[in-house]
């Protein structure tokens, strides 16, 4: 059994006295332990939403979640907010997009840290401060006895990047959910953290669930790849196959939008047209249409099912894209 | 840290300086000066021109700032025209009276208000949350004098359950070291007079907590939802560690910022309110006194007074900008 | 081309750069308006002021008894002395004041003198708040090196009103100016003006900065006539939400005022605050006296308070979705 199965997840959005959205509907994935699995899609494609539902951190009011998330036996949807407390953190470790809103100004780095280890490890004083000052060093930071001292403001930004991680991997969790852990930072550090995650995670076997609207960031690293758009999965492949043949013409898109330098020259880019919030309703057929260059009339008839192929190879398309490189 | 105290503390004397001579010659331009005031309307003018000379206000202006900040620098700050005591021995008597009202309302502000602004916030449209806006609203607008009455007519008068009048019962001899009376009992040990003194503290106490409690309340709340959704409270959430710790650690933490600022502002008005509730339950602290030395153009009390006003407006504002810096890291003093 | 024609596309040219700022500004406001209408205290606020301003302009045509007359004390009903004051009845619906006068006129007719006393108030304070203010602002923004001088002069003197408690300020100017309607005025209104000059200054140094006075200052456009037509308008925005709530506080300043016995010391005009002082005296025999003046205060303080916070709200950047 997977450590992480989330089954037919939805999240809507329900203010009192506006129109109900619906962020996440019907998503499902599974994470092995100790595996790389990536989430991608385009802002406001409902993978944040993912995240934070599974983490049990998105408002109690005003929203309802529906659906499964198993962790380890558990499903965390169902789970009375005391016990959520004592997983998360320990065995459910997050990262968040913006190292410096994300840290709070007023607290020093080496509070940040030990406090998850009074937390969840029980430990206090000098061992505490030692063992932060480990976990520190463990994420590249240099000097980390007198970084405890300081605050966020006075880190760079891969650094704050760094404490985060640091942070969050404090108990050795099971799973580790990154969000958009690089889009924050210069091109340089985002190699930095993408390979740091990589070895923390291959070095303490903790499941890494990768958020990202950068398909270039997972391609690297992940056992499989599940692509998002408009609260729903369009295609969900393992790396390597996915990377041979992309059927959704979204995913198609979500790569022709990445320059490569080692392009054919006279190549162009093939940016997506529209933007996410030209969606067509579910139910009234696929939501990518409005924006999809391989779009015949089937397209609005009806909400396309996720279709199987051998390889478990699955995609939510009518007309699907058959070959590479057809899509020009 | 120190040198910022330093620093601030000397910037002081410039700013009393400067306020003392605007102060003094602002007052001596006031028409019908205390001569008018002694002797009434109709006295004669001989009678006021040797009023005038007694009192040194025949000289020129300069002559008599210049014996008046001589007076002051060592430290006497003249005698009361309307009392014909010294004055800084009506300000040693009175001051405290208003120090410890002053103080006790401060006490109840922020005791409550903080709770309060932090669960209505936390409540956001409950009925919690309505109730301690609408309360807010309500303590703005309600006059502090007739709250006065009223708090003094139902507590004290009709259940009498605390002293109507007074800072002290008459019947306690009470031991006076500092003149301030809680003070004063806690160090002579004598209990029950500081009981005492502090039943009398209570309800003018909550009178006038009522406008620096709204005003709490309001900016603990607002500031509270804001804090709330930042980045760092979610990583906080994340990180599973437990609510009293976020609350503490993360939430107020940064949401007191605005709080301190609003209580440094609210100096002005706690005094300003002083004087009314004084005058409601006839607790004998400095604004009666200062009321009458207005009406009565006690330029010697009005100084001293406006200049004392000014080194605890500073000195708050320092203590503000400390806390500051206490709070927040990025707040260098230097 | 001739200077004129220079000069005239010069303007043109600033009246584009200019106009972008003012139509968004336009639209800001309908969508703060907007906001302001669906907003349920706004709609209560400006209920209850209607109401006030409608009882202060035609309430005194109304009235059942003449509010100066001692009715109560000529017909014998009313002996203050022996503590007698009759309190409601069918001909006198909120009983007698102690001075035989029917309460219930005076309530109506007080409405206009308290109303009077606190757009007055306001007014003077926003006058001459805004003048001080808007000069600082304005040379610290446009001045350079003498601006920021004379703006520091002006924020040293106003900050030492701020440092002043507000009640002693305003007790102290009544001192001065002699017990009158009018020294309670401008006592009340003196008040508010460090309040007034702090915003709009604020205000007008934040909008100098703004993309389009530095475009209206490269073309050359004079300083004092950017200073009044375009930083100006600009920033009034928040003063006039202080003003809505300055009025709520002068009302209960005045009141105060009348407390320590330095109100309008003609007590034969009605208003709310002097009705509420001059009740002390009779608060065993009759506390009606003091709790309609006090709840007719309290209530239009709560309108003021409502519409001005709501008007905040609705102009609050922040809050915009």
């Amino acid at each position: 059994m997977a450590l992480l199965e989330v089954k037919d997840l939805s999240v809507v959005f329900a203010r009192k006295g506006e129109r109900e959205v619906r962020a996440v509907d019907g998503v499902s994935f599974d994470v092995d332990a100790g595996e790389v699995v990536g989430l991608v899609g385009e802002s406001g494609c409902g993978k944040s939403v993912t995240s934070l539902a599974i983490m049990g951190l998105l408002p109690k009011r005003g929203v309802r979640v529906s659906g499964q998330a198993t962790f380890d036996g558990m499903n965390l949807l169902q789970t009375d907010e005391r016990t959520l407390r004592d997983i998360r953190g320990r065995d459910v470790a997050m990262i968040f997009q913006d190292p410096l809103s994300s840290l709070n100004p007023v607290v020093p780095i080496g509070l940040q840290v030990t406090e998850v280890l009074t937390r969840h490890r029980g430990m206090k004083g000098e061992a505490a401060k030692k063992e932060a000052a480990h976990l520190l060093e463990r994420v590249g930071i240099p000097d980390p006895t007198r970084r405890l001292k300081e605050y966020p403001h006075q880190l760079s930004g891969g650094m704050r990047q760094r404490a985060l991680i640091a942070m969050a991997v404090a108990c050795a969790p099971r799973l580790l959910i990154a969000d958009e852990p690089t889009t924050a930072l210069d091109v340089t550090i985002q190699a930095q953290i993408l390979e740091l995650l990589k070895d923390l995670v291959r070095d303490s076997g903790t499941a890494l669930l990768m958020i990202t609207h950068d398909l270039g960031v997972v391609a690297g690293m992940c056992k499989s790849i599940n692509v998002l758009y408009a609260g729903r999965r369009v295609e969900s492949a393992p790396r390597r196959v996915l990377f041979a043949q992309r059927h959704h013409p979204y995913t198609v898109g979500l790569l022709g939008s990445i320059p490569r330098l080692d392009a054919p020259k006279g190549e162009k880019l093939r940016p997506i047209t529209g933007s996410v919030r030209d969606v067509l309703p579910w139910a009234e057929g696929c939501a990518f249409a409005p924006r999809c260059f391989n779009r015949v009339d089937r397209c609005v008839d009806g909400p396309p099912e996720l279709v199987w192929t051998a390889a478990q190879h699955g995609y939510r398309c009518v007309n699907p894209v058959m070959e590479a490189e057809t899509a020009k | 840290m120190f040198r910022f105290i330093v620093r601030r503390l000397l910037q002081l004397i410039p700013t009393l300086f400067g306020l003392s001579l605007l102060l003094f010659v602002w007052l001596h331009r006031l028409p019908g000066g205390p001569e008018t005031a002694i002797l009434g309307e109709r006295s004669t003018p001989e009678l006021r021109a040797r009023i005038r000379e007694e009192m040194g206000l025949d000289q020129p202006i300069w002559v008599q700032y210049g014996r008046f900040m001589k007076r002051v620098l060592s430290g006497d700050l003249g005698t009361s025209i309307g009392t014909k005591r010294p004055v800084t021995t009506e300000f040693l008597e009175r001051f405290p009276g208003t120090v410890e009202l002053t103080i006790t309302a401060l006490i109840i502000a922020v005791g409550i208000g903080i709770p309060l602004g932090y669960i209505a916030a936390r409540r956001r449209g409950t009925w919690i949350d309505q109730l301690s806006v609408g309360g807010a609203l309500l303590g703005i607008c309600i006059p502090v004098f007739f709250l006065g009455y009223i708090v003094k007519e139902v507590l004290a008068v009709n259940f009498g359950w605390f002293p109507t009048t007074g800072r002290q019962d008459v019947t306690i001899d009470a031991t006076r070291v500092t003149g301030f009376f809680v003070l004063d009992g806690l160090l002579t040990r004598e209990w029950d007079a500081a009981a005492d003194a502090i039943m009398h503290l209570i309800l003018p106490g909550i009178v006038l907590a009522s406008i620096p409690l709204a005003s709490i309340v309001r900016i603990t709340r607002a500031s509270v939802l804001e804090v709330v959704q930042e980045d760092y409270v979610r990583t906080a959430e994340a990180k599973g560690l437990t609510e009293q710790t976020v609350r503490s650690r993360h939430i107020l933490r940064n949401a007191m910022l605005p709080v301190a600022t609003t209580i440094g502002l609210l100096t002005g008005s706690l005094l300003s309110g002083a004087v009314l509730t004084e005058t409601v339950f006839a607790f004998s602290g400095i604004g009666a006194f200062i009321v009458e030395a207005i009406d009565r153009r006690d330029y010697p009390v009005l100084m001293g007074f406006i200049m004392i006003v000014a080194v605890i407006y500073v000195l708050v504002n320092l203590l503000v900008d400390l806390s500051y810096s206490l709070i927040d890291p990025r707040v260098r003093v230097r | 081309m001739t200077l004129t024609g220079r000069k005239k596309e010069k303007i043109d040219r600033l009246g584009e750069l200019a106009g972008a700022p003012e139509e968004s500004g336009q639209s800001l406001l309908r969508e703060a308006f907007k906001r302001l209408r669906r907003n349920p205290a706004a709609i209560a606020g400006a209920i209850i002021l209607g109401l006030f301003v409608l009882i202060a302009l035609f309430g005194p045509f109304l009235v059942p008894h003449d509010p100066v007359e001692p009715i109560g004390v000529d017909n014998g009903e009313v002996r203050s002395g022996q503590g007698i004051i009759p309190g409601i009845s069918g001909e006198h619906w909120l009983g007698y004041d102690h001075q035989g006068r029917d309460e219930f006129s005076r309530m109506i007719v007080g409405a206009r003198q308290t109303l009077w006393v606190g757009v007055v108030a306001t007014f003077f304070g926003l006058a001459v708040g805004s003048l001080v203010g808007g000069l600082a602002g304005a040379s610290y923004g446009l001045g350079g090196k003498w601006g920021r001088r004379l703006d520091g002069f002006l924020m040293r003197t106003v900050d030492i009103l701020l440092a002043m408690p507000s009640l002693l300020l305003a007790v102290s100017i009544v001192a001065i100016l002699g017990r009158s309607l009018l020294s309670v005025m401008i006592a009340v209104g003196m008040v508010s003006v460090p309040v007034f000059a702090r915003l709009l200054r604020g205000s007008m140094i934040a909008q100098s900065s703004s993309d389009y006075v530095l475009a209206a200052t490269a073309l050359g456009v004079k300083r004092n006539k950017i200073a009044l037509s375009h930083l100006l308008p600009n920033s009034l925005a928040p003063v006039l939400v202080q003003a809505t709530l300055t009025l709520a506080t002068a009302i209960i300043e005045a009141a105060g005022l009348s407390f320590l016995g330095l109100g309008n010391p003609d007590s034969a005009a009605p208003e709310w605050g002097v009705m509420l002082a001059d009740a002390q005296g009779f608060l065993d025999v009759r506390p009606g006296l003091a709790i309609y003046p006090a709840v007719g205060i309290i209530i239009t303080a709560l309108g003021f308070t409502l519409l001005g916070e709501a008007m905040r709200e609705a102009l609050d950047p922040k809050l915009r979705k």
